[in-house]
């Protein structure tokens, strides 16, 4: 019952939130809704007992996401009147739609098998060789490795189409566009109280995805934003995009993955299989090596492609 | 229903919400705001089937759980790339929509 008192509140907020940012009139109540959306669904991620998830949700669905959708919602959204709306019988069909789906997958959702299907009990057999404490960690880094490698590839990619959006001129600046230095706004402060102590979360975040919530995709959003809070101050000029060192950066996550990946044909049972005895070390050597690529990768990707100086 | 029955109903309404706003809005930034509000949804659906599907001493079926951390990331990446291609649709016609005859198409001028 007192569950019931938190839960319901919960789902409304969640709910409500949603509404709202399709309701709102201007974009920035939308971008407004968008965000409070999000906070509420990092603390139904923790209702529902999933830290790992609420770590990413409040990290990268929350905060990142939110970050890169006010900015180009500040840039596009005072200049632009907004769109006339599609004609009414496109919204109408729309709603019937979008309702049959609502209504569909609520159905199937109160209609689950009682007790739910389950791999949990699977994966705790098969959780010691791999020298892991947090069975979600376990599930992304061996028993479906292949999905995070080619998720951890997806990153790389996005950052090449980013890129290419840049102007042909631009190819070859910093990524995003130039920030006026601020010697002594509260900008300034933060970005340079902030990173020390950020850093270390941020590193903290991805060691003890090992055993307990958290892991590289966390803690390596948490080190983007330590390095681009920085830029946005005008303090550290960000790298150049044909820099080798950022472009080995953001590839060093999947390039070792897939490394460690073959290696297992020669020394282990196949594709992605670790050798006994030394899955802890290699999947250590993985998560470094990710961690640092989602770091770089995502600080390009908040960055955006290469442009001329922002008008102030 | 251990106690997921009113996120249930909240994730199942947001999918619609998010669908909704994906197809009704003409603005493409709103669109990719409803975009994410059905991911939101989506996870959350995950979330609730791993709930359900707590076991062998879990609080939760961890598949689900990291198979929405991929996801996250993933459309954490598609959103960076439509919002950019956004911008780059701003800059050089001045619209923000992809309808057709967009109003503002004549009365804004290319910036880039």
């Amino acid at each position: 019952m007192t569950a019931l008192l938190l839960d319901l509140p919960l789902a409304l907020g969640l709910f409500g939130a949603g509404a709202a940012t399709l309701l709102a009139r201007s974009l920035f109540g939308a971008v407004l809704g968008f965000i409070s959306t999000g906070l509420i669904a990092t603390l139904v991620w923790v209702r529902l007992e999933a830290p790992d998830v609420a770590l990413t949700e409040a990290v990268i669905g929350a905060a990142a996401t939110s970050v890169i959708i006010l900015y180009v919602a500040s840039r596009i959204g005072n200049r632009a009147t907004p769109p006339a709306p599609p004609p009414i019988a496109q919204r109408v069909l729309a709603g019937i739609l979008s309702a049959l789906l609502a209504v569909l997958l609520a159905h199937a959702l109160f209609s689950l098998p009682e007790p739910a299907p389950s791999l949990a009990a699977p994966v705790l057999d098969n959780i010691a060789p791999t020298g892991l404490g947090n069975p979600v960690t376990a599930v992304l880094m061996a028993h479906r490795a292949i999905d995070t490698l080619l998720e951890s590839a997806v990153l790389v990619f996005a950052v090449f189409a980013i890129w290419s959006m840049a102007p042909e001129r631009r190819w070859g600046r910093a990524p995003g566009p130039a920030f006026m230095a601020e010697a002594h706004g509260p900008l300034a402060f933060l970005a340079k109280v902030l990173p020390p102590i950020g850093i270390v979360i941020g590193v903290y975040i991805a060691w003890v995805g090992a055993d307990a919530p958290g892991g590289k995709f966390q803690g390596g959003a948490v080190l983007a934003a330590m390095w681009v809070l920085p830029w946005i101050a005008g303090l550290v000029a960000p790298p150049s995009i044909s820099d080798m060192r950022l472009r080995l950066a953001i590839a060093a996550g999947p390039l070792v993955f897939l490394m460690v990946g073959l290696m297992g044909f020669a020394v282990a049972e196949g594709f992605l299989a670790y050798p006994p005895g030394y899955a802890k070390t290699l999947i250590l050597l993985i998560e470094t090596a990710m961690t640092l690529s989602v770091a770089a990768a995502m600080a390009c990707m908040i960055a955006g492609p290469p442009e001329r100086r922002a008008r102030p | 229903m251990n106690g997921t029955a009113p996120f249930a109903l909240a994730a199942a309404g947001l999918v619609g919400l998010g669908l909704y706003g994906m197809l009704a809005q003409s603005s493409v930034l709103r669109k990719v705001i409803a975009f994410n509000l059905l991911g939101i949804g989506v996870f959350l659906v995950f979330g609730i089937a791993a709930r359900r599907g707590a076991a062998a001493g879990l609080p939760a079926d961890p598949v689900p759980q990291a198979m929405v951390i991929t996801g996250l990331v993933v459309a954490f990446a598609a959103t960076a790339l439509a919002l950019v291609l956004t911008l780059r649709l701003h800059q050089t016609t001045g619209a923000v929509t992809l309808a057709e005859d967009p109003p503002t198409a004549n009365s804004a001028a290319p910036s880039e």
